[in-house]
């Protein structure tokens, strides 16, 4: 299986996402710059956090306007599986693949703690090796994580099971609904702000995020019929 | 030479109206810079001359100080003079790190002041050739509960995030102390700690005669002129006007600048690189040649200018943020343009190497200044300035302590643990990411923040520490206590100490009973680091720290790095298991002065501060050390402001444990328990690890006492020679001590 990781000019944490794949499924990845012209090679495609474009005007307002994202919309509609995490997930609402908007936490001030989220959902390729309503430890660091949607929106997202984690316990940012993560109704493109990648070790505090990457290798084996092993 | 611009002053009027005075220069100096010339300096010239001469470029008053340190070591790489100093972690590796102070410009405009000056630190790193992996600051404001200290903490705070987190560098530790000396003066020092392989280390040198020089980063504005003169003077109404000589920061250019000057120095092609930190253009272009033994011309019509009509004297004082100066040979151009564009950046060529040790500055084709660099760099008069024993250390000196017996010492823990230095830091650190690289294995609140190294079993501890009302006391033994502090804090971490980064904050030393200060503790930071073994490999002064009540406590910060041998080595302060055993390591003595307890209690800061035999330290750290790596310690806390009280109630909160304690004292309970003496270490161990525990310490000829064991109930428990002193839930404890600083800043 191929994972490419996306960097953009202020991409923080794409070293991160790289090393996570390779320390959880071991699987080839590539870092792939924000003028890439074709992602075909790739079955997983991961925009990591950070600060793309500093931030500047709006949380990924210029960088869905890099070459590379008509790319990401071209694999997102073939199926292949897309995680934004933080300003990926960002740059995700900014580019129209998930619905909604983010907006400033409601505390004002960043944030970066441990942060308990609930599975919602666990029947798509990212969380599938989660049991349902299991509650993991996974951090946060954002500043502009409050998610934000009208009631139609929420009540569609309700009703097509794209609600995948929320916060439980401590909102962190005033999300609608205490939401953490969303996906599309396809199920192939997952938008969260708390950082998978920064919990795949016990030394790091957490290795909660662990299933999300092995749940994805889960995932291409079984819709490529890749023998396991 | 050319005409100058109409609004300057001319050759003349500068010289015969003293208008060099304006920027600091003395009249002895003025005359040292004509000999130098030849001739009278213009206005470019003794801009130039000024800022290079300030205290802040020059350390002329600090250099008979900073001589007294201890600067080599079998494993120190660099020691200071570079932008920052090299220790060797081994399997080729090495550890960079430098600490610097952004006092001034955090006085003035917190957000920006607090974040340039992490920009700052981070360039010091890079330029090394060196990837930044942690960030750690150091700040001191006045007392919480005035409105314009809130305003400033909470926008330096702001301002360290906005540009640490940005740039994805985690901020891991630090320290945040308050006491009024610092109101209307806050001390903001950053810290940045690097990873290099030693084949990759670059020096800020213009090698090769002919070579060009390239300038790369945003263009030059009139931000920030004369930043390095208004740093090194006292601050008044006056200089708060000067908000012009504030820079502001861009973090995600300086993101695009580090990777794009990190691959650049990774294909091999760098002669020299230095950033422009202080006095810009100026500082880096005259520094890399006089390194080199070189000279160097700049054609400053080629320098990116943010603004039209920008002078001579502008560009070179400009502090802009985020521009880097570098050398290669002509034929690598091609590939150092490139690899900028990928990055979305121009490198102009602005200069050349020349072999007449000189800087020339042309503007519009015309010679506009020149200079010996030698001059410039080397030849500032060193003062030695008077030095007085002030009288408020003999008084202290002999004071003696007779406070009455505080009784109710639930409510003097709680007080204590209330205080904003003591209290929980939550507030500020959960603001930064410090997790962003996935290596931060002990996240802010612990003795030392433990950042690992990929792909070997190594970590780093770093800390920063200073207890200025211990130097304040007596300069020499707060010295001591200061690094002997910061090596607590690093072994605690499971590290072995390596060296040591400092950052001088102090008064006017042109008074001699500061200057007596600084003389003073850096007495007690040399000797410390030549008997704990940790050179100090470079480091930034901060004099003319003063505001309208007088100077601040003399705060010298200790930025230390240890080097954890083995990942399975790092402890932690929290206390781990039920029926873990408690002990206190070391002497405890009647020693309240300059405490926490003194200071919160009893309202005072007063009498002598705890002595500290470096022997006696070195012994503990050396035997606690071993003890963590020999498997013995499940926890291991150092004990500082609070005392014992509250490093057992810190072990107990972090590890979400109570703890039933007796401890055998002939000393008055509130004294057995707040008092701060050194060399003090609280460990755990297992049941099963006591024995061996013991039998290493009695070896070791530590002195030790168990006092005590980690129970699964929720409450702390402690006695003083059987009589009960303190009983309280831990929750109550822990919403005390992290409830403090959020209540005060609503």
């Amino acid at each position: 299986m191929n994972f490419a990781v996306l960097v953009f000019p202020g991409s923080n944490c794409d070293i991160d996402c790289y090393n996570a794949v390779e320390d959880t499924v071991g699987q080839s990845v590539d870092y792939v710059w924000h003028t890439a012209a074709d992602l075909s090679k790739y079955d997983c495609i991961i925009l990591p956090g950070g600060f793309s474009y500093g931030d500047y005007l709006r949380s990924g307002a210029i960088s869905r306007f890099a070459p590379v994202m008509n790319e990401v919309v071209k694999a997102a509609e073939q199926g292949k599986y897309i995680i934004g995490i933080c300003n990926g997930f960002q740059i995700l609402l900014e580019s129209g693949l998930l619905p909604g908007a983010m907006r400033r936490n409601n505390t004002v001030k960043f944030r970066c703690h441990h942060s308990n989220l609930k599975v919602q959902n666990n029947t798509n390729p990212f969380t599938q090796e989660y049991k349902l309503g299991e509650v993991i430890d996974i951090p946060i660091a954002h500043m502009e994580g409050n998610y934000y949607c009208d009631e139609n929106t929420l009540a569609s997202l309700k009703e097509n099971n794209q609600i995948v984690f929320t916060y439980e316990g401590d909102n962190p940012n005033g999300s609608v609904a205490d939401i953490a993560g969303i996906c599309n109704e396809k199920g192939n493109v997952l938008g969260m702000m708390p950082h998978p990648e920064r919990a795949v070790h016990d030394i790091l505090g957490s290795a909660d995020g662990k299933k999300m990457f092995t749940s994805v290798l889960s995932a291409w084996r079984e819709k490529n019929g890749v023998a396991i092993g | 030479m050319a005409l100058q611009s109409v609004k300057e002053p001319t050759v003349e009027q500068i010289a015969d109206q003293k208008i060099y005075q304006q920027f600091g220069v003395t009249d002895e100096e003025f005359e040292k810079i004509c000999g130098f010339l030849g001739r009278k300096p213009n206005y470019t010239e003794i801009g130039v001359f000024s800022v290079m001469w300030s205290e802040h470029c020059s350390y002329k008053t600090s250099k008979p100080i900073l001589r007294k340190f201890p600067t080599t070591g079998e494993r120190v790489l660099m020691g200071p003079g570079e932008g920052a100093g090299i220790v060797d972690i081994g399997d080729n590796q090495a550890v960079v790190f430098k600490i610097e102070s952004h006092n001034h410009p955090s006085a003035v405009e917190p957000y920006q002041g607090a974040a340039t000056g992490v920009g700052g630190i981070i360039r010091d790193i890079f330029s090394m050739g060196a990837r930044p992996i942690a960030l750690l600051n150091s700040l001191r404001f006045g007392d919480l509960n005035n409105d314009r200290v809130k305003y400033l903490f909470e926008h330096v705070v702001e301002g360290i995030a906005g540009y640490g987190n940005c740039i994805g560098i985690p901020t891991v530790g630090g320290e945040v102390n308050f006491d009024d000396s610092y109101e209307g003066n806050p001390l903001v020092n950053a810290m940045c700690v690097g990873l290099i392989d030693h084949d990759q280390i670059q020096k800020g040198v213009a090698e090769g005669v002919g070579n060009p020089v390239f300038y790369v980063g945003p263009a030059t504005g009139r931000d920030g002129i004369h930043g390095a003169t208004f740093s090194s003077e006292e601050l008044t109404e006056e200089t708060q006007a000067k908000r012009s000589a504030v820079q502001v920061g861009d973090p995600f250019m300086e993101k695009l600048v580090m990777e794009a000057c990190l691959e650049l120095i990774d294909s091999g092609i760098v002669l020299g690189i230095q950033d422009m930190g202080a006095a810009g253009l100026t500082c880096s272009s005259s520094e890399m040649a006089s390194k080199a033994g070189n000279g160097m011309e700049l054609y400053l019509d080629q320098v990116p200018q943010r603004e039209e009509g920008m002078t001579p004297y502008e560009m070179m004082l400009s502090e802009s943020q985020e521009r880097m100066l570098f050398v290669i040979k002509p034929e690598h151009e091609e590939q150092a343009v490139n690899i900028f564009k990928r990055w979305g950046l121009d490198c102009p060529k602005v200069g050349k190497v020349t072999n007449d040790g000189s800087l020339k500055l042309f503007h519009h084709r015309e010679l506009v200044a020149d200079m010996p660099v030698t001059a410039l760099v080397d030849e500032c008069p060193v003062y030695n300035k008077p030095s007085k024993v002030p009288e408020y250390y003999e008084s202290n000196q002999n004071l003696e302590l007779t406070y009455e017996e505080v009784v109710d010492l639930n409510q003097a823990l709680k007080d204590v643990l209330a205080s904003p230095t003591v209290a929980s830091k939550e507030w500020v650190y959960n603001q930064y990411d410090y997790m962003v690289r996935t290596s931060t294995a002990v996240q802010p609140g612990s003795d030392a923040a433990v950042v690992t190294i990929r792909g070997t079993r190594k970590a780093l501890a770093m800390t920063t520490d200073c207890n200025s009302r211990f130097v304040y006391l007596d300069p020499e033994v707060g010295g001591k206590i200061a690094t002997s502090e910061a090596a607590r804090n690093i072994v605690c971490s499971g590290a072995e100490p390596l060296a040591i980064t400092d950052n001088l904050n102090f008064g006017n030393p042109d008074k001699p009973e500061i200057f007596w200060q600084l003389d003073q503790s850096a007495e007690g930071i040399a000797e410390a680091c030549n008997v704990l073994n940790t050179p100090v490999i470079g480091g930034n002064v901060s004099l003319y720290n003063e505001n309208s009540k007088g100077a601040i406590n003399p705060t010298p910060v200790i930025g230390m790095v240890g080097l954890v041998h083995d990942v399975d080595h790092i402890t932690t302060q929290g206390f781990k298991n039920d029926g873990d055993i408690i002990f206190l390591l070391g002497e405890t003595k009647n020693e309240l002065g300059g405490s926490e307890f003194q200071k919160i209690v009893h309202g005072q800061t007063e009498g002598k501060p705890p002595v500290l035999d470096l022997n006696t330290e070195k012994r503990l750290l050396d035997t606690v050390l071993q003890a963590i790596q020999k498997g013995f310690v499940a926890s291991a806390h150092d004990l500082s402001e609070g005392g014992l009280a509250v490093a057992l109630s810190e072990s107990c909160i972090s590890g979400e444990k109570g703890a039933e304690v007796n401890f055998q004292s002939d000393l008055r309970p509130d004294l057995a328990l707040f008092s701060e003496s050194q060399s003090r270490i609280l460990l755990t161990a297992s049941a099963e690890e006591v024995e061996q525990l013991e039998q290493w310490l009695t070896e070791q000829a530590v002195p030790y006492q168990i006092i005590g064991k980690v129970t699964g109930s929720s409450n702390l428990n402690i006695k003083v020679d059987g009589q009960q002193a303190i009983q309280s839930s831990v929750e109550q404890l822990e919403k005390v001590w992290k409830d403090a600083i959020p209540c005060l800043m609503k």
